[in-house]
């Protein structure tokens, strides 16, 4: 293979790598636009994704189209439960216990995924079984346009959902100031069970469509979960388009520092990215100072 | 200090000095409690760093794996002796919690917790890819034991030297949060801003604070390579400095014996749950939930606040 068709391969395992960040990112956007918590479970959901897509497909014997709405709503449902048992409860929590609960809640999905899968990792067929086509000199799977367009279609769906929807609105009203919300007579609790099934269903959509390309196993999700945050911070925490952008450049650069520096190491370049811009520039690379010096960081 | 917490300490001393005999020299049991103090020394600097200063780490498996590492490889690949390089391990997590720190301390809440997470999965990979010198995902063996001399400290005197260290930091943790030092740690948890306000150099003593833990970290992963005499990358993943943290919040935070009562449980706890096999990471998982849902505070408040409700006292 010539460097060119190289570097596209590379750059296409970046954009596929990317959308899974991205999605993931998303869904730490929009639990922490609700609620400041930063949920440390959100690997998780992409993890049961998987997991539940390859019980849907390779146990119950369900069609495609059927078993992705499915696994989608099973995860919706657990991140919702999630919810209301663990999180709902805290009302005057000191800010560790916020911090551990998530924590514990990840353990909690990982460990009831040990026991129902097992140690080992699973496959799932890819979407469409057609042979990879030849691009510039680079093999590409098919797996990986159906991921593009998917995440696309997803990050459309929100967008739309935050900017035409009643409840979208009234969700954006939460995020920008919970009590005046309130006093418009904006259900907050309701946008915050709301907010864990939407970053649930991202998580599940992530995890369904990358099984097919890597794999899944109970223990995958903490490692997603910051990669995700780390795009989440580069985008600046609580933009969804930053958190979007962020991913997918996170995904190409750790692919092509897959590539061209170490293999060995490539996990290692989402969390340097993540530790440099907390330490140099916490507000990210497309969040607006002035909104940043109302955060806390 | 007060007078309650010399005469446990005391207790404490008179209990492990007896203990080997208590167990007719049973080795299980004896490793057991060096592991629980092992672990007692690990949590004393988290308690101190959370309970005191209110800041979280969810990295300090790496501090622990570096102390590990700096024994085991220098004492096997360069022939130091095992005290040198124990308190070269020290010098190195210290150095190393330094810098991180002083940036990373500057975050709070949330974002310091994904932060030390973040470094934490970092030192793991260099733990797994820095195999010349790891040994790499199969890991390092033939550590060789702890001896001064032709004294060989094993079993019953590992033990002993154990929880001497434990016992010392014990008393030493106890002094510091009573004085300067610590009353300005728990005016920083207080409110970082009034401390601030009436003079305390917040980050200076937070930073302070998370090289001592680090500084507690490396020395118990120093004492766990001499004592297991192998080690690998497995044991220093985020599965562990989540265990530790349990172990400081089960334990509760309150004091600084909490972090002992949490390492002792939480060491335990395996034992018990070996015959669930696969059910083990679950259980952990819903023993955390409850006790950050029932007893946020931890058992030993937990207890206590049971214990006033049974009798009617306030």
């Amino acid at each position: 293979m010539s460097l060119a068709s190289q570097l596209i391969q590379y750059l296409f395992t970046g954009l596929t790598l990317g959308s899974i960040y991205a999605l993931v990112a998303l869904g730490f956007t929009m639990i922490y636009n609700a609620t400041s918590i930063i949920n440390l479970a959100q690997g998780e959901f992409v993890m049961l994704g998987g997991l539940i897509m390859v019980f849907c497909t390779m146990v119950l014997k369900i069609p495609l189209y059927l078993g992705f709405p499915l696994t989608i709503l099973a995860v919706i449902l657990l991140g919702m439960l999630f919810e209301r048992l663990a999180i709902h409860p805290l009302k005057e929590a000191s800010l560790i216990t916020l911090i551990m609960i998530t924590l514990a809640g990840s353990i909690l999905f990982r460990g009831g995924a040990m026991v129902l899968w097992g140690r080992d990792p699973y496959a799932l067929p890819l979407f469409s079984q057609s042979s990879p086509v030849q691009f510039l000199g680079a093999t590409l799977q098919l797996q990986i346009f159906w991921i593009l367009g998917i995440t696309v279609l997803a990050v459309l769906g929100i967008y739309y959902f935050f900017n035409r929807t009643l409840t979208g609105k009234a969700m954006t009203a939460c995020a920008f100031n919970a009590l005046a919300a309130r006093l418009v007579g904006i259900n907050v609790r309701k946008m915050v069970l709301l907010s864990f099934g939407l970053s649930a269903a991202l998580g599940a959509i992530a995890g369904t469509i990358i099984t097919p390309v890597t794999l899944m196993e109970y223990d995958r999700g903490p490692l997603l979960a910051l990669k995700g945050f780390a795009a989440a911070v580069l985008g600046g925490l609580g933009s969804g388009l930053g958190a979007v952008i962020a991913g997918f450049l996170i995904g190409i650069l750790e692919s092509f520092g897959a590539g061209l520096i170490s293999s060995g190491y490539k996990d290692a370049i989402a969390l340097l990215v993540l530790l440099v811009i907390l330490w140099v520039k916490p507000s990210g690379l497309l969040g607006s100072e002035e909104e940043s010096g109302l955060k806390k960081y | 200090m007060r007078k309650n917490d010399l005469y446990l300490i005391g207790v404490i001393a008179v209990a492990v000095t007896l203990f080997p005999w208590v167990v007719g020299g049973n080795q299980y049991f004896i490793s057991l409690l060096v592991f629980i103090g092992i672990n007692s020394i690990v949590t004393m600097g988290l308690g101190l760093l959370m309970g005191y200063a209110g800041q979280i780490s969810l990295g300090h498996a790496a501090f622990f794996g570096l102390g590990a590492y700096s024994s085991g490889i220098l004492t096997t690949q360069y022939s130091f002796h095992p005290l040198a390089a124990l308190l070269l391990g020290i010098i190195l997590s210290a150095t190393i919690a330094f810098l991180v720190g002083k940036p990373t301390l500057r975050l709070k809440g949330h974002y310091m917790a994904v932060a030390t997470l973040g470094f934490g999965e970092i030192m793991f990979i260099v733990f797994n890819e820095l195999s010349p010198l790891t040994g790499g995902p199969s890991g390092l063996s033939g550590i060789p034991p702890l001896a001064f001399g032709e004294i060989l400290l094993e079993g019953k005197t590992y033990l002993y030297l154990v929880w001497a260290m434990v016992l010392f930091l014990l008393f030493f943790s106890l002094n510091l949060i009573n004085s300067r030092v610590g009353r300005a740690l728990r005016a920083i948890h207080g409110s970082e801003l009034a401390a601030n306000a009436m003079g305390v150099d917040s980050s200076y003593y937070k930073v302070q604070v998370f090289v001592l833990s680090a500084i507690y970290a490396s020395l118990g992963g120093s004492l766990y390579a001499h004592f297991i005499t192998f080690i690998s990358p497995s044991s220093f993943s985020l599965m562990f400095s989540i265990l530790l943290l349990m172990m400081v919040v089960v334990g509760g935070t309150e004091t600084i014996w909490g972090a002992l009562l949490g390492a002792l449980v939480i060491t335990l706890l395996p034992e018990y749950l070996r015959g669930l096999e696969d059910f083990e990471v679950l259980a952990y998982g819903a023993i955390l939930m409850a006790v950050l849902l029932f007893m946020p505070k931890g058992i030993l408040e937990g207890a206590r606040r049971l214990g006033g409700r049974l009798t009617g006292a306030k």
